[in-house]
């Protein structure tokens, strides 16, 4: 279990920002500064943060949707960026991506059959003769009925699209999946529906998620590691049950309490932040969270905190630890 | 095969023309009374039934003809709002809760949305009236003025090529003559510092792009508060932004609600948010009621098997589970409902009533009510 199938070093994603009369590049968007963490076979690593921090750029780029600007990314004992197209085109397969809105990342002209088996006829992973019934025995599983293999997506609800957007990428064999927010546009009862069969995927097929989401009652349901983004680094990185019980960063302790919980008798001593997350084009100097931070001190705005191990696996980038 | 498909095209092209044709006879009907001039203020006024509340919606329905069939987005929903009380209407989408809300206002998309059937009290400082007899020309009136609605995407409702400032001095020149053009500005700064803008003078000249979610949020709540209304309406207002900045909007609504003294009718999904700012809820279900109760009673002591259902299925917290109950199946057609209780089908408490007619709203103790034919028999 306990084997590493993604390792994510330092990652680097920088947008160009282009201005004046010749496109000049002006400065850049740092969407994602040095991004580290692992991911074991057939667990789930979680990655929270508020939009705008960087998460989903993370996740696309560990898939080379985007060229990195510096890092590495390891799968399987493999440098995703120092592959060719050839060899790129062959780890495909092995690392899926399920999309956020299930009503614009379906094909509409194509029935659900063809979506789900184009790329594995693309692939050669079953004999053409035998992809009908693969294609249905992946609806089943995915909990489809069969017989709505030749439905097209327009016929289907929110959550039964995102169960076809799961069995495109699961059809494939994968051995990582990116779920990049796949629940946060349908309703709660949906939700737990496709919360529930992604957890039976993983325990039948081994998979190993990457879980990208906003919502940390979901993040703390399916993870098994969580690390916490703010404006493009990873500010605290903890086993699940280490980071929910004792959150140190002061940015995960204010987003933790911003939860509501569903009982009125319930009353929290919120922490409130102030402000907005600054522009990313032009993060504060010193450590990036000191202009809401609530206990920052003179350090925190010249210095950038180091990323550190506190003991029980708990990373934490923040000068309020570094004393002892 | 080919053949066999024409065949059952033409059926439903015939069944179609069929409901067009009905569907037209009965929207002019609506229209006709729409349209009438003068209509005398005895027509529309009413008397409440609790003089404490500020609205009392009574058996409404708000249907939809569409070329398909009938929807009934509302059917049959009582709603009361005590003065000065947040009332939260929760649902799946596509429950009515939206709809709902749109009806208060007035604002159902016509002419295929009518509403058909039912009151909506409206208790006025000049008297009680009933919105749904009320003519277009006196809600001109009450909306933004009396009732002022929060919409659900700050960024589709506000006009992105006039200044923030503008927008929201349209609304006060709109509805308070009473305040002088020279005062216009001074006024709508002081609104955007209400709602807690530090730099209020320079959103003043700011575009709405050039704001972040939550800071657009808070202007779209400066617009509705511009005119002192005695109710807000507010449809998902946090449902676009993060959590941190949900916490502030939600903490600066509480805020407001007690200085100005207004009730709140807050429409969400999330089941957290109702229970932080909500002191009564309303489920609803395919466009009735499923229960309601206060805060206290729904969420502690939920009824209904879909209320039950909807708490249990939201992962709280520091509370783990082993595999998070889900409630199987979806939303009924909304075209062709059944009838027997629309819950039936998805219910892991079905009994042989569930078979008969669909369950009226019964009052339990303490003036929770459930429409469940669980708790018909006086117990279960």
């Amino acid at each position: 279990m306990s084997e590493v199938i993604l390792k994510v070093d330092n990652l680097k994603k920088h947008f160009p920002i282009k201005g004046g009369l010749l496109q000049k590049v002006v400065g850049h968007v740092k969407a994602v500064d040095g991004v580290s963490f692992e991911v074991k076979k057939g667990s789930t690593f979680g990655l929270v943060g508020e939009s705008g921090c960087g998460k989903t750029t993370a996740g696309r780029t560990l898939l080379r949707l985007h060229e990195n600007d510096g890092g590495s990314v390891i799968f399987d004992g493999k440098d995703i960026f120092a592959l060719n197209q050839k060899e790129l085109r062959d780890i495909r397969p092995e690392i899926q991506l399920i999309f956020q809105d299930p009503y614009s990342s379906l094909s509409p002209k194509m029935p659900v059959g063809e979506i789900i088996g184009e790329a594995v006829r693309e692939h050669k992973l079953v004999p053409e003769k035998e992809l009908r019934n693969y294609v249905m025995q992946i609806m089943r599983e995915c909990g489809l009925q069969d017989h709505h293999i030749d439905r097209y997506p327009h016929e289907f609800s929110g959550g039964q699209r995102q169960r076809i957007c799961i069995a495109r990428a699961i059809a494939l064999k994968p051995k990582v999946v990116v779920c990049d927010e796949p629940v946060s546009a349908l309703d709660v009862s949906i939700q737990a529906q496709v919360i529930n069969l992604l957890m039976d995927l993983q325990r039948d097929r081994g998979i190993s998620y990457v879980f990208i989401s906003h919502d940390l009652s979901v993040v703390e349901h399916i993870s098994d590691e969580v690390g916490v983004m703010y404006l493009g680094n990873l500010v605290e990185k903890a086993p699940r049950e280490e980071i929910f019980k004792n959150p140190m960063h002061p940015y995960t302790k204010a987003l933790f309490s911003a939860i509501p919980t569903p009982d009125p008798t319930v009353k929290m001593n919120r922490i409130v932040l102030e402000g907005d997350i600054p522009s990313p084009a032009k993060p504060p100097a010193g450590c990036k969270f000191h202009t809401r931070c609530q206990s920052c001190m003179e350090i925190c705005k010249v210095t950038r905190p180091e990323y550190k191990d506190y003991g029980n696996e708990h990373f934490v980038a923040c000068h309020l630890y570094n004393k002892q | 095969m080919f053949f066999n498909k024409t065949a059952e095209q033409k059926e439903a092209a015939k069944k179609m023309k069929e409901i067009v044709k009905s569907n037209k006879a009965i929207i002019k009907k609506f229209e006709d009374e729409k349209k009438r001039k003068n209509v005398p203020a005895s027509e529309y006024q009413t008397a409440m039934k609790n003089p404490d509340n500020i609205l009392e919606i009574d058996n409404l329905h708000t249907y939809f003809y569409t070329d398909m069939g009938v929807v009934r987005s509302v059917n049959g929903v009582n709603i009361e709002i005590p003065q000065g009380k947040t009332v939260a209407l929760v649902g799946e989408s596509g429950c009515g809760k939206s709809v709902t809300s749109m009806s208060v206002m007035k604002l159902i998309m016509g002419p295929s949305g009518q509403i058909t059937n039912g009151a909506i009290r409206y208790n006025r400082a000049s008297g009680p009236i009933d919105i749904v007899k009320t003519p277009i020309s006196e809600m001109q009136h009450i909306r933004g003025n009396e009732i002022s609605m929060i919409f659900q995407e700050p960024m589709t409702s506000l006009n992105p090529v006039f200044r923030i400032g503008a927008q929201i001095e349209e609304a006060i020149m709109l509805h308070r003559p009473d305040v002088p053009k020279s005062d216009l500005k001074a006024q709508t700064i002081k609104m955007l510092e209400l709602v807690g803008i530090a730099r209020a003078e320079g959103v003043y000249a700011s575009f709405p792009h050039e704001l972040s979610g939550g800071m657009r949020q808070r202007v779209m709540i400066a617009m509705s508060l511009c005119c002192n209304p005695k109710m807000i309406i507010a449809d998902e207002p946090t449902t676009a932004l993060d959590v941190t900045i949900q916490a502030q909007v939600l903490e600066l609504l509480r805020d407001l609600k007690d200085k100005i003294d207004a009730s709140i009718l807050l429409i969400t999904h999330d089941l957290g948010v109702v229970a932080e700012m909500a002191d009564y809820v309303v489920v609803m279900y395919a466009g009735r009621v499923a229960e309601q109760g206060t805060a206290h009673e729904v969420f502690l002591n939920p009824k209904h098997p879909y209320t039950i259902g909807l708490i249990k299925s939201k992962p709280v917290v520091n509370q783990l589970v082993e595999r998070l109950y889900s409630i199987p199946g979806a939303v009924p057609n909304p075209v062709n409902l059944p009838n027997h209780c629309y819950f039936k089908d998805r219910c892991d408490k079905c009994i042989a009533a569930c078979n008969g007619a669909i369950p009226e709203l019964k009052t339990l103790e303490g003036g929770h009510k459930v429409a469940c034919h669980l708790y018909t028999q006086g117990g279960h």
